[in-house]
């Protein structure tokens, strides 16, 4: 997918004026927040589990190599194809390929984040395949061409009127009258338009939760049993999924489902948790016929060993998102790329370089919920810094320049400093900017606005922005 | 050139500074795998039977399932029969071909019976499972020759037999159990596939707003068999 992350400000300022936006974005507190709250309440040994999810995961990645040979030898054993990919671009072709192989005219979908990573919906039409996704929340936003806005519930941008038009405009062979009121009348809907293309699928792609080393099964975790059909009923299951999914054993797998539900949707289980080993076996009634598993690298194996290797520990549930007040503000789409929130400030500039996303880091107010909450205990905030840090040592001109944002980078780790001084640099430079829009020189980074243009500060800050929006809400 | 897989590999060795693991470190590993030690797992389970099959049931209704108990297999029929009356629905069902030998429908005559798996169009279903999880009210359900998957999802109605014997506490004992039964049997860990069911499909997609049944079954009841 490409990136808008660059705009991250002008995309923010834009979230903050959509009035639809912003009621939708107020589901959240009430909804993820308040059953994480409820259902870890009721585990006494959720916090012991998660240092044990996180000393897990580090076991992992210490070991990474050992287990990745050892989970491709049991695929191959119980009768798959692991596909390794140093790139997107190999991934999809890789994929691609499987699906030209079986003359494949649609390829259903699970959910899956590292498929949007890798652009591959896109990268199928253009080769003349349709993609069918099978999430609601997924459909939703492909009947809309957007992409997720959140890595557990894509469409959480959008409202059940817009949903209505969407489906008025798509669903055609339907009475225009019918009623789309009530979210049982979209899944209706959704359920009776998606059954047909499930057993018409050559392949189905999902994604995997966890990839397990001791049996070489991949795991997904769902609510609606989409993933399960796709997976089920196409001639074909594809599994994509990054290096870091990995854990050794079902016992692994088994301790970190007990965090991974309760942090995302506030279940202890989710509905299905699902373990696919191979195709169909010999005598098997049902199940896919070929198993592939595509493994995705995508820089993650450069970033081992460096301070940014924590981030690999991430199982995806979203509670750093779900807890923050930057996001609940703005809402996904403003970070411009995949995974937004405080995961996606990190992994951002990690997977597309800090010229993309450099600046995503500092999207963040520094009250650390991301990190009380993540259940693999990322340290989200320390991270975000670690890039402003890189940001600030990348070659950025003059050493005059060097000192004025380390001024900045200061000021930028104590929250309330720098609301206050950047309060006065941005108003400042709002009646400097003016009309035109855009800087060409700005007095502190000169060596950063010869190379791009910077949107002129409208004369608030976005924590000013913000704090009012708060307010009339 | 080396291959994809190498340069992976390769790298993942150079960023953690070392070469292939051998010798003891990666003993340690093999161990590991071919003996998985137990992480923490919680107390709420540390019950006697009786208590866990107590608990397995008050976690299935908090995962929005419905229950009814049975003294024997052979009261399965007409416990199906009265639930989808109570419910509603065409007195009509396919069943696992698993069941074929266990359940005895003749007392039920009004009730029609297909044996298979599903084509997508079947109301109900009924399957067994391989066991029950106290921890959390969820069931471990696996394929094979006589188990097809699509009875678990295609359906509107899911109904599953439970048999007092199949319920433990954590799902670690449900892994023990499924390691034992394939090591008698095929000496595989893993069938094709193995499903942890907790509660009826949902979905929070439309405004966060939890809707039951979007695109696996809407139901899903347990026939419990204390015999
Ligand atoms: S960073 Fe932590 S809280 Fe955020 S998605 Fe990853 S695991 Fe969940």
């Amino acid at each position: 997918m490409d990136s808008t992350s660059k705009n991250f400000k002008a995309n923010s300022r834009r979230a903050l004026d959509d009035s639809t936006l912003q009621r939708a974005l107020g589901n959240i507190k009430t909804g993820f927040q308040e059953k994480r709250r409820q259902v870890t309440s009721e585990l006494p040994e959720f916090e012991a589990l998660r240092d044990q999810g996180r000393d897990i995961k580090n076991h992992v990645l210490a070991n990474l190599d050992f287990y990745l040979e050892r989970f491709e030898e049991k695929v191959v054993e119980n009768g798959g194809v692991v596909h390794w990919c140093r790139t997107p671009e190999e991934a999809r072709k890789t994929i691609l390929d499987i699906a030209k192989t079986r003359n494949a005219q649609t390829v259903t979908k699970g959910k899956s984040m590292v498929a949007e990573e890798i652009g591959l919906n896109d990268y199928l039409e253009e080769n003349g395949i349709e993609p069918v996704e099978t999430d609601l929340g997924e459909y939703i936003i492909q009947l809309r061409h957007e992409p997720p806005s959140h890595i557990i519930a894509p469409a959480i941008h959008v409202t059940r009127e817009q949903i209505a038009e969407d489906f008025r405009k798509h669903h055609t062979d339907l009475d225009p009258e019918r009623r789309l009121e009530t979210p049982q009348d979209f899944t209706d809907e959704a359920r009776a338009k998606l059954r047909d293309r499930y057993f018409a699928a050559d392949v189905g792609v999902t994604g995997a939760n966890f990839l397990i080393a001791e049996t070489g099964s991949t795991v997904i975790v769902t609510n609606e049993g989409n993933g399960d059909m796709t997976q089920l009923l196409g001639k074909c299951h594809v599994v994509i999924a990054s290096l870091e999914k990995i854990v050794p054993t079902l016992e692994d797998a088994s301790t970190i489902l007990r965090l991974l539900a309760r942090s995302a949707t506030g279940q202890e289980m989710s509905v299905y948790t699902t373990f696919s080993t191979g195709p169909r076996r010999a005598k098997d009634l049902d199940g896919p016929e070929e198993f592939h598993v595509v493994l995705l690298d995508n820089g993650r194996s450069a970033m081992l060993g460096t301070e940014f290797q924590d981030m690999l520990r991430c199982i995806r549930c979203a509670a750093c998102m779900n807890h923050c007040p930057v996001y609940a503000a703005v809402g996904g789409h403003a970070y411009g790329w995949v995974y937004p929130g405080p995961m996606g400030a990190v992994l951002t500039p990690s997977l597309i370089g800090v010229e993309e996303a450099g600046h995503l880091p500092n999207a963040s107010t520094f009250c650390g919920r991301c990190e009380s909450v993540c259940p693999m205990r990322i340290p989200l905030p320390k991270m975000m810094r670690h890039y402003r840090t890189r940001e600030f040592e990348r070659d950025l001109g003059s050493p005059r320049v060097k000192s004025a944002l380390k001024l900045w980078a200061g000021l930028a780790t104590r929250p309330k400093l720098y609301r206050f001084a950047t309060g006065i640099v941005m108003r400042v430079l709002g009646a400097l900017g003016g009309k035109a829009g855009k800087f060409k020189s700005l007095p502190l980074a000169g060596g950063w606005t010869k190379v791009r243009d910077m949107p002129a500060p409208q004369g608030k800050t976005f924590h000013q922005l913000y704090a009012e929006k708060k307010r009339v809400a | 050139m080396s291959s994809a897989r190498d340069q992976i590999l390769g790298s993942i060795r150079k960023s953690l500074g070392r070469e292939a693991l051998a010798g003891e470190d990666a003993a340690k590993l093999h161990e590991k795998l071919a003996r998985p030690p137990r992480n923490l797992i919680p107390d709420r389970t540390d019950l006697d039977h009786d208590g866990q099959v107590g608990l397995f049931k008050d976690k299935l209704v908090a995962a929005a399932c419905s229950v009814s108990e049975v003294s024997g297999m052979d009261q399965v029929p007409k416990a199906l029969s009265e639930w989808l009356g109570r419910e509603n629905l065409a007195a009509r069902v396919i069943q696992s071909p698993a069941l074929a030998a266990d359940l005895d429908w003749s007392d039920t005559p009004t009730l029609e019976v297909k044996t298979g798996m599903s084509d997508g169009t079947d109301e109900t279903s009924i399957t067994p499972i391989f066991a029950g999880v106290a921890e959390t009210g969820t069931l471990m359900l696996q394929s094979d020759a006589s188990l097809p998957t699509s009875l678990n999802f295609l359906p509107e109605n899911h109904v599953v037999i439970v048999r007092e014997n199949q319920i433990v506490g954590p799902l670690e004992d449900a892994w023990a159990r499924l390691r034992t039964a394939r090591a008698a049997e095929s000496g595989e860990t893993m069938p094709r596939t193995v499903n942890l069911i907790t509660g009826p499909s949902r979905t929070g997609d439309i405004e966060q707003k939890i809707q039951m049944g979007a695109h696996g079954p809407r139901r899903l009841h347990v026939i419990l068999v204390r015999d």
